[in-house]
């Protein structure tokens, strides 16, 4: 299936050469976040071996590999969750000033994460209080940054369920009793719901149908666009990135081996490893 | 109304200036004042110097097992032997009332092992210790106010691990409580909290009031005694500095509002105190009184005066 | 009438004092027990006061037995009750378990081994049947017979592990342990901390969770390396004479379990240790203890830690017998404040349901 490719929000991106070493010195606008020589061991394992990349506003940036090449990994370093024995992630807040992600405490953190950052996982058990009605998941986010009137909260909630294709009147009822895709849908309405600027998805297709993916996959396209999102999105399916993402970076056993513009590295794939990627989905 | 009956003699009796005594042979002279040595009294002082420091933080102790079972105010008592003195006069409230078992038994306790004067008059007091009330006569300066606290942790029905729940108050994250709320009034179309009321203190720390019921948050706002809260049991001390903010969380449109019994008391006419229903009879009978007994007594005392 | 019976005060506490010191003698006609008849006769139960009541001192354990009636959580915590008002003196150097006098000692690891199985004084291998003759006052029973003093030295079980390279060596503590009675417990919580909490802790509750880990709950492969039961030398420091003195001799109850231990990172397989120590002789509960102390290591091993007796909180917290009656018991005082505020909730909430159902 082919599809449109996402409009890149910036005419001129960096150069894809100096994307995944070192990172790329951009001509104008400032990355919203930039990682620098990432590098993480578990025990012998390289997870991440001096990985580097920047997002800027606006941008959708996939990290593709097979399970195990480290994505994940570089999500979780990325987002502060896992620190990384060597390296440096940065972000810039609406200010314009540089934060260095590992140096600035867990409670800073956690603000980030709760107002200028969202966070999608993979099992929507993960990102919802399964105990809670879909009105109290979505409004969490609104309390936790301040909003107090009863009202707001539940009208904002009740949007956000119009916005994610969930029924209104399932305002009150408790996740445990919506099917699969429908849990995905409320965490992403949960996480978009306070408007962060950047948003970390782990596969958030993962678990689901195949035709259950391809509604969600529109959903997210078409929120990301409407809200001018930065995404970094982790996905082992090439069918999402290319659907997704402006850019996407190839990871290997740890490393970034080739990273470009989507149509690009789809299209005229340079590694053999992504070749064999590129090939594989084709196939399949 | 035999009930009545003994409630109005009690009353009068009080009036009548009973209400005050000194322990009955000055300080048993077999333990330290206070009970505690004093290495131990130093030790709690310090930990509720922090506590106010630091106002509805909630600082871990080395608490003592005390002769009285956990759970049956050891915190509170090892607060007051902490801060009492000879000079002091000390009053005992269990439920608001000042002869209730647990209330006679602790005030028994200090009579003994301090040997200063009682009182169950409010306003004479210097150190109110308190078990799920706060009198109704508003404190002043100077006063100190000793809550027991079975469960000093907030949020521990919404998540039982301590270690959990400490890394939530550094962080200032509550969503956990908002989020409860809110479900409430989903499914209630109310809070549904009645007592131990979450309240927020000087904007940064979630506190539990102890399990007063709400009807009492609001006396806590901008107290002008000296709040100190003790949890024997689970080790930790906690204050409220005079004049502090404490605030009932609620929503804009939801607001906190105290909930008392809609009557009036049967002895003393008040329609403003906090009241105790009493069951009279099987056949639904029942009769509504002040669960202050001093602020009861001294209505009636006042009234018989004017008559 | 029932709310005249609760303000009641003074005169209902002072009558129900006096009740309860009737009912403690019993029936006047029969004689008295003495505290020393209770030391002797009912030796494991003061055993297991003296444990949880954490403090050794059989005369105040039989004591406190008697007043509470037999109850030996309620004896347990007047001992504790009297315990908080000693001044403290410091603390003792290790006991030297290895030099114990030794009245019982067994391994389930080895058939025999250097000094040999010591049955003693054990109720295993009797049969519970119910001994009649106890019912009628007899003479005392024969001497029980007596082996040759022999003078094998009975090392510990693990020390001939540990030789091989083959029990994990412990960490060296600090020169003294913290003090749970003086600190309040703090998680994580180390090694000593926790055997402190464990070795007070409530018998029966320890032997549910060591129990719960032999069902699964906990993945333990324990043996018993060996339990011994003695008297052991209690010996001090003082500061100012530079060298240690014995200031006495405690009974103690040991065990030591091994464990299997498949080797991490850094560590090659060996076995580990699960410790208990009680006072006196309390061979279910230092047993308990040694299940227990194993499988709260099992963070610091690498193991995953998903069954309640893994998880500290939830046993350090919970394992005090005399913290948790206090706190169960308590809401037998009267809440009436609070229930008359839940009374006035429910019947608000109630009144909006309805008027909003007949809407």
């Amino acid at each position: 299936m082919m599809h449109d490719l996402p409009h890149h929000p910036h005419p001129d991106p960096p150069p894809p050469a100096g994307e995944g070493r070192g990172g790329g010195v951009s001509g104008g606008a400032c990355p919203l976040l930039a990682a620098h020589g990432l590098s993480l061991r578990y025990g012998a394992v390289p997870a991440l071996d001096d990985v580097s990349l920047s997002i800027w506003p606006g941008e959708v940036v996939a990290i593709v590999g097979e399970s195990g090449s480290g994505k994940t990994t570089l999500l979780r370093v990325l987002s502060g969750l896992l620190r990384p024995e060597a390296g440096e992630v940065l972000y810039r807040d609406p200010e314009g000033a540089a934060h260095s992600i590992h140096g600035m405490g867990e409670a800073a953190l956690r603000r980030l994460h709760r107002s200028d950052w969202g966070f999608v996982h993979q099992n929507p058990r993960d990102g919802l209080r399964l105990g809670v009605s879909a009105g109290g998941n979505i409004g969490e986010r609104l309390m936790a940054t301040g909003a107090r009137h009863y009202g707001c909260i539940r009208a904002a909630a009740s949007d956000w369920l119009r916005r994610v294709e969930i029924d209104p009147a399932r305002l009150d009822h408790l996740p445990r009793t919506f099917s699969g895709g429908m849990q995905q849908r409320l965490q992403i309405a949960r996480t978009l719901v306070t408007h962060p600027r950047l948003v970390f998805m782990d596969e958030p297709t993962g678990g689901l149908d195949v035709s259950v993916q391809a509604r969600l996959l529109d959903l997210i396209r078409g929120l990301v666009a409407e809200l001018g999102l930065s995404v970094l999105l982790v996905t082992h399916d090439i069918a999402a990135a290319r659907l997704l993402a402006h850019r996407m970076l190839v990871m290997r056993r740890g490393r970034v081996v080739e990273s470009g513009l989507t149509d690009r590295v789809l299209d005229d794939p340079q590694h053999e490893y992504t070749q064999l990627l590129v090939a594989s989905v084709l196939a399949a | 109304m035999s009930a009545t009956q003994t409630r109005s003699a009690e009353g009068a009796a009080a009036a009548g200036g009973e209400h005050r005594s000194r322990g009955p042979a000055g300080p048993d002279a077999g333990y330290n004042f206070g009970y505690l040595d004093e290495n131990t009294k130093r030790m709690i002082r310090r930990a509720l110097l922090k506590a106010v420091a630091i106002p509805g933080h909630q600082v871990p102790f080395g608490s003592r097992e005390m002769p009285l079972p956990y759970g049956w105010g050891t915190g509170g008592i090892q607060v007051t032997a902490a801060v009492i003195g000879p000079d002091d006069t000390l009053k005992v409230i269990d439920q608001g009332a000042d002869d209730t078992t647990n209330a006679v038994s602790i005030r028994r306790f200090f009579a003994r092992v301090t040997g200063v004067e009682t009182t169950e008059r409010t306003a004479e007091a210097t150190i109110i210790q308190t078990r799920h009330r706060i009198p109704e006569t508003p404190l002043h300066e100077g006063q100190v106010l000793v809550y027991q606290v079975p469960m000093p942790e907030p949020l521990f029905r919404l998540e039982p691990s301590v270690t959990e729940t400490r890394r939530m108050h550094a962080l200032a994250d509550y969503s956990l409580m908002h989020v409860k709320l809110y479900e409430d009034i989903v499914r209630h179309g109310h809070i549904a909290t009645s007592y131990n009321y979450p309240v927020m203190v000087n904007g940064r720390y979630l506190m539990s009031p102890s399990p007063i019921p709400a009807f009492d948050n609001p006396k806590m706002h901008r107290m002008p005694a000296l709040q100190l809260f003790g949890a024997g049991r689970e080790k930790r001390i906690y204050a409220v500095p005079p004049w502090t903010e404490v605030r009932s969380l609620d929503f804009e449109d939801h607001p906190f509002e105290p909930v008392r019994a809609d009557a009036a008391c049967a002895l003393c006419g008040s329609r403003e105190s906090y009241l105790d229903e009493v069951v009279t009879d099987d056949r639904g009978g029942r009769m509504f009184v002040c669960s202050d007994t001093d602020y009861c007594h001294t209505r009636q005392a006042r009234r018989e005066a004017a008559e | 009438m029932a709310y005249v019976a609760v303000k009641g005060g003074e005169r209902a506490i002072e009558a129900a004092h006096a009740w309860l010191a009737e009912e403690r003698r019993g029936d006047p006609m029969l004689p008295e027990l003495t505290v020393p008849q209770i030391a002797q006769q009912l030796g494991l139960a003061v055993d297991r006061v003296m444990a949880e009541g954490a403090c050794h001192d059989r005369g105040l354990a039989a004591l406190a037995i008697k007043q509470a009636r037999g109850d030996l959580i309620e004896a347990a915590f007047l001992l504790r009750a009297y315990r908080t008002t000693l001044p403290r003196f410091g603390a003792s150097l290790p006991l030297d378990t290895g030099a114990m006098r030794i009245r019982r000692r067994i391994s389930a690891t080895y058939k025999d081994l250097p000094g040999g199985q010591v049955l003693g004084p054990t109720f295993d291998y009797t049969h519970r049947l119910l001994d009649f003759a106890l019912a009628a006052e007899g003479e005392p029973p024969p001497p029980a017979p007596e082996a040759p003093a022999g003078d094998a030295t009975m090392p510990r079980v693990t020390g001939i592990l540990a030789r091989e390279g083959l029990m994990a060596s412990e960490a060296p503590g600090e020169a003294e342990p913290p003090d749970l009675t003086r600190e309040p417990l703090a998680c994580p919580a180390d090694r000593p901390l926790r055997l402190q909490a464990l070795a007070r802790g409530d018998e029966g509750f320890l032997l549910a969770l060591g129990y719960s880990t032999q069902r699964g709950y906990g993945n333990a492969h324990p043996f018993v390396g060996e339990i011994r039961l003695g008297e052991v030398a209690v010996e001090i420091e003082p500061p100012e004479l530079g060298f240690p003195i014995e200031i006495g001799e405690i009974t103690v109850t040991e065990c030591q379990m091994v464990n299997q231990f498949a080797g991490s990172r850094t560590e090659p397989p060996q076995f580990t240790r699960g410790y208990g120590l009680v006072f006196g002789h309390g061979e279910r509960k230092a047993m308990a203890m040694a299940l227990v102390d194993r499988a709260l290591r099992a963070r610091e091993l690498g193991e995953e830690a998903t069954a309640p007796a893994q998880s500290e909180e939830f046993v350090l917290y919970h394992c005090d017998n005399v913290e948790a009656t206090g706190f169960v018991e308590h809401l037998k005082l009267p809440h009436y404040v609070d229930f008359q505020s839940e009374l006035e909730k429910i019947r608000q909430m109630r009144a909006t349901a309805l008027r909003e159902a007949a809407e």
